[in-house]
């Protein structure tokens, strides 16, 4: 046991810190830094940063071009590009589809879709969700029947988190008989987003934001070479991407900048003749967010440390689903409180780059509501924190 | 003991509650909240008519109440349909604080236009640095030979874009932190030295960030430097008012989702016959019945004690801010993702939920004060 980085991990977190000082943009940092949100464009310029260097895919195996770093280089970068203000890959490639790809897929769907996965020339989007099919995923309806040699695709997905600027979706669709069990008919299916006979339609959350879409599939023939390893096996691939997807869900990282910032913004809020954090009673609540978020990063570790032994991520992953999200909201709620009357104010326009009026409320905190309310859906996404409970209470306790 | 309403008050209470259901539902709200204004100019002649505006005022200054327990039932069921017209801002503080300070002349001048719904009025008190401190007003009022003149920023003032007078706490002597030498000005609204950046807030109300600069007051409300109390008592009469409409809210939040959890179905069967949701649906139920609870008490101990109990608001406000947080959130945990759409009224309930939680002093303000009286 040892927590001390080597020299040779020291030169690295120089290495990473040289690389994003020189490379991040600084206006991407800036809004980063602000919780604001980026475009398409400005997402897609910092991953091909990432390319170019050599480390947007962090977990990817070398041979497919990831970065064969250790548990320690991990966790050093993840911090490193908190700190900075970068922001996280969108998953759905990099993380979620690919990992699926190249352990189930064949070599020639290897090749032909993770190069473009790995420069980000294309933008992925995850089909899983249906209106009926909600927590209870394996319910959905979406239909892929074979018709010689194409799947012709028939269904809604809903939830699909910037899917407006899709390229391609993975889905989870129902091949099977109808007669068939639940998770035995599903198929895991690559589509174009480009076809025609898909149809996307915009669901306006409660920050007034557009990020979630549904997904409607018309009569959509997908070749059948689209579809990953075997029929009827797409419950387990995407089982093992979702305990992937909850590793990655607790953003240790992201959480601790947050804290460092929330405690900067407090430290200089007025309380009348005061500063918020002179307040015993606030002082408490951000130390007691931020002693829970030193017990996750070592929960974290400890998951990373295994993975490094070779272990996949099992059932414990569901611990940081829920804890790591419990202190993302606990994190917003803070922001809120340290705005106080200033979280109210819905000014969304003095948000963009452009914006030249009356700007209310400060930088760092005039946002705090809208992402309180946005990241509601982080205990819900991912499989809610429910299902998360369930999986331990069934496959790590046996009840 | 009785908690039982009058026949006056339940008649309040039948006709606000059929206004709610049959011209106020969730798409009629939108429509409101999209419009220019942000709120119905319609309904506000409405309340005026059906003498709503008159209820926060005793007869001696021409109105139909003046008690906790009025306001109470108003506010209740426009919880139920987050009203977002400016009740509290025009009729319970703007009205109010000429019914508690004003002098004669003041009163006959304003207050039957406010009851009249021709008037609209804004207290603008909070300014960026005060927080929830009340005695920390750095708005300056200085005496010229003829006049007051006020400038200094006030902060998300209620009503602020749309009033047409305003009530300025500002600062005639001490220093900014003092419990003296706070006075309150009527000012017009539309004065050229008055510079207004209206907004909606996240639930719906209309406010603004105001600067004054220079700013001729119409006249001085109440006692010069004097004003601490009134404010004080004012803002505990609207506390109350938010509290009885998070009751309100919350009772609908509730409602919502148990009839979602009723029939919702995962996994083949309703959401709600899985005990992880039972207890959750049965938590907020508690919490509610909770809220009702301690707003009563606070209701019945102001109206005890000459519309004033301090520490009997902070109480309640301390407990209804958590019930509020609870039942907010589990509501939109509850339904899922579809309690994150802007196109059901779940998620406007629980945003209106949120701003109460931190409106006229967080849970923990209240907490604190409740604890130190």
């Amino acid at each position: 046991m040892n927590l001390t980085f080597t020299s040779e991990e020291q030169q690295f977190q120089q290495q990473v810190r040289d690389f994003l000082q020189q490379k991040l943009p600084k206006h991407i940092a800036a809004k980063t830094k602000k919780a604001l949100h980026l475009s398409k464009d400005e997402y897609t310029q910092w991953q091909q940063i990432l390319h170019a260097q050599g480390w947007a895919a962090v977990n990817w195996p070398v041979e497919y071009g990831g970065t064969g770093w250790t548990p320690t280089q991990k966790y050093i970068f993840a911090n490193e590009c908190a700190k900075a203000g970068a922001p996280d890959v969108i998953p759905f490639g990099l993380k979620m589809v690919a990992p699926i790809i190249y352990t189930f897929g064949n070599e020639q769907q290897k090749q032909r879709f993770l190069p473009d996965i790995l420069a980000s020339n294309v933008w992925w989007c995850q089909g899983y969700s249906e209106t009926g099919a909600g927590s209870d995923l394996a319910g959905l309806k979406t239909t892929a029947v074979k018709d010689g040699d194409e799947y012709v695709v028939n269904g809604t997905k809903t939830w699909t988190t910037l899917g407006q600027y899709a390229d391609w979706i993975f889905c989870l669709v129902r091949t099977g008989p109808p007669s068939a069990k639940n998770q035995e008919a599903i198929s895991f299916l690559l589509i174009n987003m480009h076809d025609p006979k898909i149809s996307v339609s915009p669901i306006i959350t409660i920050d007034g934001r557009h990020e979630v879409n549904e997904v409607h599939f018309d009569g959509v023939r997908v070749p059948a070479k689209n579809l990953i390893g075997a029929e009827g096996q797409g419950w387990t691939y995407a089982k093992i991407l979702l305990s992937h997807e909850r590793t990655g869900i607790a953003r240790v990282a992201i959480s601790k900048d947050r804290m460092v910032q929330l405690k900067a913004l407090a430290a200089t809020s007025a309380d009348g003749d005061n500063k918020l954090l002179d307040d015993p009673i606030f002082a408490q609540k951000v130390a007691k967010v931020e002693i829970d978020l030193m017990a996750l990063e070592y929960t974290e570790l400890r998951t990373l440390s295994a993975i490094s032994t070779g272990q996949a991520p099992g059932p414990e992953s569901s611990i940081l689903k829920i804890v790591g999200t419990q202190i993302i909201q606990a994190i917003d709620e803070l922001y809120v409180e340290a705005a106080g009357y200033y979280s109210m104010p819905y000014v969304p326009e003095q948000f963009h780059d452009d914006f030249d009026g009356q700007y209310i409320g400060s930088d760092m905190d005039a946002n705090s509501a809208l992402r309180y309310f946005n990241n509601r859906k982080a205990s819900i996404y991912g499989g809610s924190n429910e299902i998360q409970t369930n999986i331990i209470s069934k496959a790590v306790l046996g009840l | 003991m009785d908690f039982s309403l009058s026949s006056e008050q339940k008649m309040v209470q039948d006709s606000v509650a059929k206004f709610i259901l049959n011209d106020y539902d969730f798409e009629t709200r939108r429509k409101i909240l999209s419009s220019d204004a942000g709120y119905s100019q319609e309904n506000w002649a409405l309340f005026a008519e059906l003498g709503w505006l008159m209820l926060p005022f005793n007869e001696d200054d021409g109105g139909l109440g003046g008690s906790m327990a009025d306001l109470m039932v108003v506010m209740e069921e426009f919880g139920k349909g987050m009203v977002v017209e400016p009740f509290i801002a025009t009729a319970v503080m703007g009205g109010g604080l000429i019914a508690a300070a004003g002098n004669q002349a003041q009163k006959d001048d304003y207050l039957p236009r406010v009851m009249a719904g021709e008037l609209q009025m804004a207290f603008a008190y909070a300014e960026p640095q005060s927080r929830y401190h009340l005695n920390n007003v750095a708005t300056s009022a200085t005496e010229t030979s003829s006049e007051y003149v006020i400038s200094g920023q006030k902060s998300v003032v209620l009503n602020g874009n749309h009033a047409d007078v305003l009530i300025v706490a500002a600062r005639t002597s001490g220093d900014t932190n003092d419990n003296d030498g706070i006075s309150l000005f009527l000012v017009d609204a539309t004065h050229p030295s008055v510079k207004r950046a209206g907004y909606a807030n996240v639930d719906g109300h209309q406010a603004a960030d105001i600067w004054f600069e220079n700013t001729p007051a119409l006249g001085l409300l109440g006692e010069k430097g004097k004003a601490l109390p009134v404010i004080e008592n004012i803002i505990d009469k609207a506390t109350l008012a938010v509290c009885a409409e998070a009751v309100g809210a919350m009772k609908i939040a509730h409602e919502r989702t148990l009839e979602y959890a009723k029939t919702r179905k995962q996994f083949g069967r309703t959401i709600g016959s899985f005990q992880a949701i039972q207890h959750r649906l049965v938590n907020m139920f508690m919490e509610h019945q909770q809220a009702k609870s301690i707003l009563l008490m606070a209701v019945l101990k102001m109206d005890s004690n000459n519309g004033s109990d301090a520490k009997a608001l902070s109480a309640a406000k301390s407990r209804i801010g958590k019930a509020a947080n609870l039942v907010g959130r589990e509501t939109i945990q509850i339904h899922g993702g579809i309690g994150m759409t802007d196109e059901i009224d779940v998620g406007h309930i629980f945003k209106r939920l949120t701003t109460i939680q931190f409106l006229f002093g967080s849970t923990d303000m209240h907490t604190k004060r409740f604890a130190s009286l």
